[in-house]
């Protein structure tokens, strides 16, 4: 070699436009329920349409006799063998799970829960006949709201139960030796704030209605499904049907979205396998938009009772919370953990000496709740961040000095909170500051003042969130501390061929996050070779075996340093190659850009530099290799994170709200993130807009609304509104870089940051403007007419309780007539 | 989802598609742009034994100038209607409302006759053909006839065209100078439908309000005209406090639905303030608009 | 069953169909051009997005033999010669895609847009494909997407 290359640019940090374009934006797409196999037969699921009633007579054998129908079956067909959908996180070691069919057998508890399955040649063909299906129903009244469910005496939602309660979880810091115990910042504070906020239901509306297919191979199967969670799935499956774990194959082709909605095994996967398993064919199974709005899991659905305790000098002394939380009709694979994952998180960026978290997961006949974006992180940050700013008011102080006097400085990092975390990194006052700059805060506060004084219909609010969260899941002995079935680490392979190009083998497993990209650039660099030589393999548990999936903001910050970590043992093996083929000690070789180079020596140097590649395809020949040493570069990692990722940042919405009509429409919103070291800006700035999206649909948009017999009313697109692209505004999108000092990268979770943070800033801007008419809530989502019932005082009552403003039926997580105190 | 099954028949003229109809009988139903009962045939909330499609009729389609009105083939979509050069002279005001229904692939398909014969009171044609005083062209076994807008909206999804007749035209009289319009549609997000729209026409003297119609979208369980606001509203001033005592007949004989979007005396308030501010966007357009 | 005859990206195609089929099924399930996909019942997502005789359409709400004779597009037929459409290019460049579920229907009404209105505003780009929900992007970069094009076309 004559000349030396030039280092190639860093790959971390740029902003690479996505390897897995090309195939989404051309149509050439690997849906599941693009999937066709020979003789495969389609599936319809006949639905429950009560919400709470006994089976007494179910017959399906009019399906028969219908055109292209092969089989029918009822639950009763499957009750020796389905099992129970797995719930693997029993919180509490008396929690109560009275199991979970996927077929109803004796009893449906939710509208929307299976009761028959038809196979058919066409689906078409399999839809008709659900109509020739017979299910007499005797109704049973319907469990709806949370605090009524508790009282003595009230419906059972399950006849095999006590109590609609499944369980009580509690973390007081007190007891626990991490803070101070509760009750003496009760009975001490000067201030004392209580509120309770509603977290209405949501529905994760991923845009790929779900799907399985199915093909039974010998004795085992292989399931191709819309989901999150392959290789869960794969182990679920196996423990729930009693296949043997090594006889299926879980892939998750192309998957459209998933936001916590594709995080189960459904009683769909389960019904599919069954079928297919029982005729020896291939089936496939896909939902409409309207099974899956109605019997995939929801989100939030939580009453939160939280009471704030201060001086008057604005330090906040304790914290109480109380949360009823919705689980639904059963317990799904991690719903009745997802509001404990926010239970640490209710302290939030402020220091606390008090603290106590109190959840009640209760069981309604409505869909079963479990992860949605954020999952029990969005609730904490909500109700402590509206809360933050009720107590600023009570103080008469400014929202954001009350912050600012409460928040962990940047230079007490790390820190250890009230709830026993460990948060490593953070620098609450740079993102602040930032954001407040972008915004032009001082700016819009004048005018908020003109606009109050002028008395313009339309005033202006402007809020704050101020949030941090836990994420990358997760350390496996809290997880285990926590009940969890589970652990929380991930693994990787790292391969390099014979020609130099490299295999990435993650147990992570992508839908839409750009994982392949942001991948690839990790490898490219660690291993200096180019990005695209990088080829990322996911998602199918024949060709990436070990993993636990993706949820959780955990793709880069834990499948992310497993990667790295392969990525090193491979290098490491490379070192013991080169060094024997350049005959130096591997201690005197450098390993820079790909290349591994004698010290002192020029890189590129005769005789005295190797590369990857000739080092790869010397190790492929094998020739001529160290004693002993496999003739392979090749190199595992499994990676267990020893603390959480806690990305922070500063979120400000300014609202106009139109006291007239109720409409808000949010005029800026700025947000400040600080997720640590960037791999992919480009990527994390769409994670962010997704987020926020979400965050501000819960706020503004949407609600999964049942009626007073427990149909969901908000059965289609038509009345369950995702917002679309004239209701959203541009964000004004930022970032603070402070490292994470948790992982050799510097990164933190991004995935859900977006969606935790922006529900609280838009909220509280419509109080904000809204204060002048005494105002101190509205309850979400801040619908027009809720807010225009709020501006009008006298029907506060209706804005607030409940679904009232929903044509009065008492539909919603509770009616709000049981006042918190 | 999927509908269930039906028979299907294409006429290729009002004739057949009037005979189309008499033989489908009473389970039949006429297919138009099919945007709204597509939908409903998927979730199978309908169950036609058989569909007409009158979409391949060509003298359904277009707009025409018959000198004191023009004439909208019942087939003409909602895009075609929104860029017609006599609709944008003659009838602002359906350009306008036009423009909130739906969204563009909709509009590409859905027709101006379809809407108005489907007379879903949230849908936002049926407000404004009131406020124009739209006549109803309709074809059946015995001829044609025409209905007066005011005497086609019946009841919910139901109109005066009787089983065997077909909705073949709407005749829109042209204002003339001096008249002004404006449609304002309330809804909850960009997809959905409207909560209250208020579709406006006035004609101004000066500074003064001579003549006004107003039409209420979701008011009731079929579009109305606010007649206590329009007989107020006549030599009324035309500033927001020459209008105030008008506007606040707004929701008088309405008998406004509650729903998921909001309750009756929501309605009942949004709809005052709607009227107000259409009436005062009206005005401030000028004639022509 | 009733015939039909109908142009799918430049092949022309005649079958007998059932009348209550579904042009996006008839594109899915008897041409296999499972590009266009279905995301609701309701008309609301516009995945299903795509041109039908020039203009966009949700082929979830159109019968296929209300097709009959027409010409369709879809999301499949816009590369030619393996060179992306212009939008499809600015959907990637700008990262306007993330799980890309509703990216063949979203870059389809895009297009329509353009066509109808080559200068948008953002405001016009938005309510332009209101008729399409996207879960993933908060929509902000498929609007950048849409004015890179029409500047480039400018």
């Amino acid at each position: 070699m004559t000349a030396v290359a030039a280092r190639p640019e860093a790959e971390i940090g740029k902003a690479r436009t996505r390897k897995e374009d090309q195939h989404l934006i051309t149509g050439r797409t690997t849906w599941t329920d693009n999937m066709v196999l020979p003789g495969m037969v389609h599936l319809a699921i006949l639905r429950s349409p009560m919400a709470h009633a006994t089976i007494t007579s179910i017959d399906a054998s009019g399906a028969l006799s219908r055109p292209g129908v092969i089989a029918a079956y009822t639950g009763a067909d499957f009750a020796e063998t389905q099992g129970n959908v797995p719930c693997a996180w029993p919180v509490t070691p008396d929690m109560v799970n009275p199991g979970a069919p996927s077929l109803a057998v004796t009893q449906v508890n939710c509208v929307g829960e299976a009761v028959a399955v038809v196979a058919a040649r066409t689906k078409v063909e399999a839809q008709d006949a659900l109509e020739a299906i017979d299910v007499e129903y005797e109704p049973l009244p319907p469990v709806l709201d949370l605090e009524a469910a508790l009282v003595e005496g009230s419906t059972l939602v399950h006849p095999n139960t006590t109590s609609n309660k499944s369980y009580t979880w509690t973390f007081d810091s007190g007891v626990a030796g991490t803070g101070a115990p509760i009750d003496d910042a009760l009975a001490a504070a000067e201030i004392t704030v209580k509120r309770r906020f509603l977290q209405q239901r949501l529905i994760p509306s991923f845009m790929e209605p779900r799907s399985t297919v199915v093909q039974p191979i010998g004795d085992g199967v292989t399931i191709w499904s819309a989901t999150q969670i392959p290789h869960i799935l794969r182990t679920m499956l196996a423990l729930t049907l009693g296949i043997p774990e090594q006889k299926v194959r879980a892939i998750a082709p192309d998957v459209g979205g998933g936001f916590g909605g594709k995080i189960v095994v459904s009683p769909e996967e389960i019904i599919t396998t069954l079928v297919a398993r029982r005729l020896g064919k291939p089936a496939k199974y896909t939902e409409s938009r309207s099974e899956s709005l109605m019997a995939a899991h929801h989100g939030r659905a939580q009453i939160q009772d939280v009471t704030i305790t201060a001086k008057r000098d604005g330090t906040v002394t304790g914290l109480d919370v109380h949360l009823l939380a919705d689980m639904g009709a059963y317990l799904r694979l991690v719903g009745p953990g997802v509001p404990i994952l926010g239970a640490f998180m209710y302290p939030a960026i402020y220091k606390i000496p008090a603290y106590r978290f109190v959840c009640d997961g209760i069981f309604t006949t409505k869909a079963p709740t479990d992860a949605y974006r954020g999952a029990g992180r969005p609730e904490a940050t909500f109700a402590i961040e509206r809360i933050m700013d009720e107590l600023a008011h009570e103080l008469d102080m400014d929202p954001m000095e009350l912050r600012r006097k409460n928040w962990i400085k940047h230079e007490e990092f790390p820190f250890t909170t009230v709830c026993g975390l460990t948060y490593d990194t953070g620098n609450y006052e740079a993102a602040t500051e930032k954001a407040l700059a972008l915004m032009g805060w001082d700016e819009l506060r004048t005018e908020q003042a003109q606009r109050r004084a002028s008395g313009d219909p339309v005033q202006l609010g402007l809020g704050i969130s101020t949030f941090t969260e836990m994420c990358g899941l997760a350390p496996s002995r809290v997880l285990g501390s926590l009940d969890y079935g589970a652990g929380g680490w991930e693994h990787a392979s790292v391969r390099v061929l014979a020609t130099g190009k490299v295999e990435v083998v993650t147990g992570i497993s992508p839908h839409g996050q750009g994982h392949e990209t942001g991948f690839s650039q990790i490898v490219a660099d660690k291993l200096g070779v180019p990005f695209e030589d990088v080829e990322i393999i996911h998602g199918d548990t024949q060709s990436s075996p070990k993993g636990l999936d993706t949820y959780g903001s955990r793709s880069l910050v834990v499948g992310g340093i497993a990667v790295v970590k392969a990525a090193d043992k491979v290098i490491e093996k490379a070192r013991q190659v080169a060094a024997h083929v350049l005959e130096v000690s591997g201690d005197d070789l450098e390993f820079e850009a790909g290349s591994f180079t004698v010290k002192g020596m020029p890189a590129g140097a005769a005789g005295s530099t190797m590369s990857l590649g000739e080092i790869a395809f010397a190790t492929f020949a094998a020739h001529n290799l160290p004693d002993g040493m496999e003739p392979s570069l090749d190199s595992d990692a499994t990676f267990d994170p020893e603390n959480f990722s806690f990305p922070h940042g500063t979120h400000l919405c300014a609202v106009d709200v139109d006291t007239e009509t109720g409409r808000v429409t949010i005029r800026k919103y700025v947000c400040v993130d600080d997720v640590g070291t960037a791999i992919n800006p480009l990527l994390i700035e769409g994670q962010v807009h997704g987020g926020l999206a979400q965050g501000i649909a819960q706020a503004l948009f949407e609600e999964a609304v049942y009626d007073d017999a427990g149909n969901l009313t908000t059965g289609t697109f038509v009345d369950y509104t995702p917002p679309s692209a004239p209701d959203l505004p541009s964000f004004i999108t930022d970032r603070t870089v402070t490292p994470a000092t948790s992982n050799p990268l510097g990164v933190k979770g991004v995935g859900e940051a977006g969606t935790i943070a922006s529900t609280p800033a838009v909220v509280n801007a419509v109080v904000d403007a809204l204060r002048p008419f005494g105002v101190d809530d509205v309850q979400m989502p801040m619908t027009p007419e809720r807010v225009w019932r709020a501006v009008k005082g006298s029907d506060r009552a209706r804005a607030e309780g409940g679904t009232n403003a929903y044509g009065g039926a008492s539909t919603s997580t509770s009616d709000g007539s049981v006042d918190p105190s | 989802m999927i509908p269930a099954a039906f028979d299907y028949v294409r006429p290729g003229s009002i004739d057949e598609a009037v005979s189309a109809i008499a033989a489908a009988g009473e389970d039949g139903k006429v297919l138009a742009g099919g945007q709204s009962l597509i939908p409903v045939l998927r979730l199978r909330l309908a169950y036609p034994s058989t569909l007409v499609d009158v979409g391949r009729i060509p003298e359904l389609r277009g707009v025409r100038d018959d000198d004191g009105a023009i004439v909208i083939g019942a087939m003409t979509t909602h895009h075609d209607v929104m860029h017609d050069a006599l609709v944008r002279q003659h009838a602002p005001l359906i350009v306008q409302a036009t423009a909130t229904v739906a969204d563009p692939q909709v509009r590409h398909r859905g027709t101006f006759g379809g809407a108005l014969a489907h007379a879903d009171p949230a849908g936002d044609l049926g407000a404004v053909a009131l406020a124009l005083g739209c006549e109803f062209v309709c074809v059946g076994p015995g001829g044609e006839r025409r209905v007066a807008a005011s005497d086609f909206f019946l009841d919910y999804l139901t109109t005066a065209l009787s089983p065997d007749e077909l909705l073949t035209a709407i005749r829109v009289p042209k204002l003339g100078p001096g008249w002004a319009s404006h449609y304002e549609k309330f809804n909850r997000v960009a997809q959905a439908w409207s909560i209250v729209g208020v579709a406006v026409a006035v004609r101004q003297d000066g500074g003064t309000i001579a003549d006004a119609r107003v039409g209420l979208t979701n008011m009731g369980s079929t579009p109305l005209r606010a007649t206590a606001t329009e007989q107020a509203l006549s030599g009324a001033s035309a500033t927001a406090d020459g209008i105030a005592s008008a506007v606040a007949h707004a929701a008088e004989g309405t008998h406004a639905p509650s729903d998921l979007s909001g309750q009756a005396d929501y309605r009942e308030h949004l709809v005052r303030v709607l009227t107000g501010r259409a009436v005062l966007a009206a005005c401030a357009a000028g004639p022509g608009a | 069953m009733t015939k039909i005859s109908i142009t799918v990206d430049d092949v022309n195609y005649s079958d007998e169909v059932e009348p209550r089929t579904l042009l996006v099924h008839y594109l899915r399930e008897q041409l296999g051009k499972v590009g266009t996909v279905v995301g609701c019942d309701t008309s609301n997502c516009g995945a299903c997005t795509v041109e039908l005789d020039g203009q966009s359409v949700k082929s979830c709400t159109v019968l296929a033999v209300q097709a009959d004779g027409g010409t369709v597009t879809t999301i499949e037929g816009l590369a030619v010669n393996g060179e992306l459409a212009p939008m499809q290019q600015a959907f990637h460049d700008k990262h306007a895609l993330q799980c890309g579920y509703c990216t063949p229907g979203m870059i389809m009404a895009s297009r329509d847009l353009l066509k109808n209105n080559p200068h948008p505003s953002e405001a016009e780009i938005r309510e332009g494909i209101e008729g399409n929900l996207c879960r993933c992007t908060g929509y902000q970069n498929i609007v950048r997407a849409v004015q890179a094009v029409a500047g480039a076309t400018s």
